[in-house]
């Protein structure tokens, strides 16, 4: 049984100038806390979120069965991050449906939900927005930043944006920027809920309705991208869901693959925001340190000033080792310290959240070794 | 060769303050030893996870790879040493291992067991294959899946162009110059790449 962790709100009046020029005021970042910040103030993990997260890191809400965070396995009292020894922090990030303001918000000017008026936000908005949660936490200085996937693209941006603020990134299953078949899933669930009839254009809100097909599409695309092909098999193979004959239907569910997704994707569609999928999936599209340096990421990376640990996933097609192997050949070539594990995990993409005990003990032995630098 | 002289006397092939690539760095004592005495700096290459995870303990920069898929990742003339501390052993293709480490480093340290020491000859003259100290596998249980001679690498670093700085033979923590072939268990090479 998991510690109890419980929710808070930062309020910020100043805007936050964005990417694209546009920019956001009167907002909130919900974050959590675990563990007790040090007295100088050096001891604080800031983690990273990825496309359907939040800042419920881990722990448990009271009295809520099953409301463990989605990182709870890695993070607490005694876990690879130990909470014990570090003060973590978990945040929301701005746009997304669970807490900071997103599109289901009124705009402070309008007074209306702002809905697709929410503006664009890109990877590098949403480190800018952490630093000044941090700045109100009074913590000048991560011991370390860490993430997987769209999270860990979070932490290395951290590097780059704030290289004095950083001493440590831990990026896991992740990559320098998406291929163009991770952008064309992207584009394809974004359709999918763009087209629902029940979108309105992202103002469905005032509409009082949900685009509920669309999402349970694109979660279900999703979901066959975070999965290997082995592991699909050896968990549905062509089990059937009921019986060992064919109804010789072409709309029922009959495969248990089939059952799967499509409860996948009901139980997303309850609790997603449209709008939020539409936004993070355009700021994992856009995340690109090596376009401002015509694609040369070994210079994108030479601000980085952090010590760095990649962990990828053999298995992993979404976000295969190739990519963190970028990251580190980039690395090498500015002479940054880094370590590289390759983990020769089944399950694909979904891996960085679960339980390994190879992928484990190289975060738990890192952590220790930031822990001795605190003593 | 886990043995402290053994690495002391390959330590001491290093200059001090060297950007060093160790290729199959096991644990990352090597790398440990040459950053806390030499002043150096630089990653290892282990391809097996408990290594992996010893270097990281230990705080030894640690990449991990398969060394059969080639050092790409790596620029030419990016280190100032390469190791290949008893790794050409387990290789599959030592010899592109070894252009590599010539091109990936500005000198290459390679150590390997000699098969010529004269104890093994002893036994393949009794007509079977040695079980020693540095050879200690059954022929039918061994990850070494080459075995060579101190001659035979000279004969492999001329064919590939590569220039020989300094080659000795080390038996128990020291150099044997005189007859190494035959002398000494593990055969040790400095070597660069001919300009």
């Amino acid at each position: 049984m998991s510690f109890i962790a419980t929710p808070q709100s930062m309020h910020f009046t100043d805007a936050l100038p964005l990417q694209s020029g546009a920019s956001i005021r009167d907002y909130h970042l919900a974050f959590e806390t675990y563990g007790q910040l040090n007295a100088d103030r050096s001891n604080a993990v800031l983690v990273c979120h990825a496309l359907n997260a939040s800042h419920h890191v881990a722990g448990r809400y009271e009295g809520q069965d099953k409301s463990e965070g989605w990182w709870d396995n890695m993070i607490g009292p005694g876990k690879p991050v130990d909470t014990n020894r570090f003060f973590v922090i978990g945040v929301n990030n701005l746009g997304s449906c669970f807490g900071s303001t997103g599109p289901m918000h009124p705009h402070p000017d309008t007074g209306e939900v702002y809905g697709a008026d929410f503006p664009v936000v890109t990877v590098e908005d949403w480190v800018h927005a952490q630093a000044r949660l941090l700045d109100r936490l009074g913590i000048a200085q991560l011991a370390a930043v860490l993430g997987g996937s769209l999270g860990g693209m979070q932490a290395l941006s951290w590097t780059l944006q704030y290289p004095e603020r950083v001493r440590h990134a831990i990026v896991v299953a992740s990559a320098p920027n998406l291929t163009a078949e991770n952008i064309a899933f992207n584009e394809v669930a974004r359709r999918a809920i763009v087209t629902d009839p029940e979108f309105h254009g992202g103002h469905f809100y005032r509409h009082g309705v949900i685009p509920k097909r669309g999402l349970r599409i694109a979660r279900m695309i999703g979901h066959i991208t975070y999965l290997s092909d082995d592991v699909m098999n050896e968990k549905f193979g062509r089990q059937l869901r009921e019986g060992i004959d064919l109804k010789y239907s072409t709309q029922d569910i009959e495969f248990q693959i089939e059952s799967y997704l499509r409860y996948q994707g009901d139980k997303f569609s309850e609790y997603f925001d449209a709008n939020t999928y539409l936004l993070i999936t355009r700021a994992l599209d856009y995340f690109d340190p090596a376009r401002a340096h015509a694609g040369n990421l070994t210079q994108a990376l030479a601000r980085a000033t952090a010590k760095f640990l990649l962990v990828s996933f053999t298995t992993d097609w979404r976000f295969s080792p190739k990519r963190s192997r970028e990251i580190v050949k980039a690395l090498l070539d500015n002479r940054r310290s880094v370590s590289y594990a390759e983990i020769d995990a089944p399950h694909g993409h979904d891996a960085f959240l679960l339980d390994d005990a190879r992928y484990m003990g190289v975060v738990s032995t890192y952590f220790d070794s930031i822990a001795k630098e605190l003593a | 060769m886990t043995e402290k002289a053994t690495m002391e006397a390959l330590a001491r092939l290093v200059p001090e303050g060297s950007r060093v690539l160790d290729l199959g760095c096991g644990d990352g004592s090597m790398l440990d030893y040459l950053q806390r005495e030499r002043g150096c700096s630089g990653y290892g290459i282990e391809n097996a996870d408990a290594n992996v995870l010893a270097c990281v303990r230990r705080g030894v920069n640690v990449i991990q790879l398969n060394l059969d898929e080639g050092l790409a990742m790596f620029g030419d003339a990016s280190f100032d040493v390469v190791l290949q501390i008893d790794t050409l052993q387990h290789l599959r293709n030592a010899e592109v291992m070894l252009r590599e480490t010539a091109r990936v480093g500005r000198t290459g340290i390679v150590a390997f067991p000699n098969f010529a020491h004269w104890p093994n000859r002893l036994s393949v003259l009794r007509g079977r294959m040695p079980v020693t100290r540095r050879l200690p596998y059954q022929w039918y249980d061994t990850p070494n899946i080459r075995v060579g001679t101190y001659k035979d690498f000279e004969a492999l670093a001329h064919k590939n162009d590569l220039r020989i700085l300094d080659a000795f033979g080390l038996q128990d923590g020291e150099a044997v110059r005189f007859l190494p072939n035959a002398r000494a268990g593990t055969a040790v090479f400095k070597l660069e790449r001919s300009a």
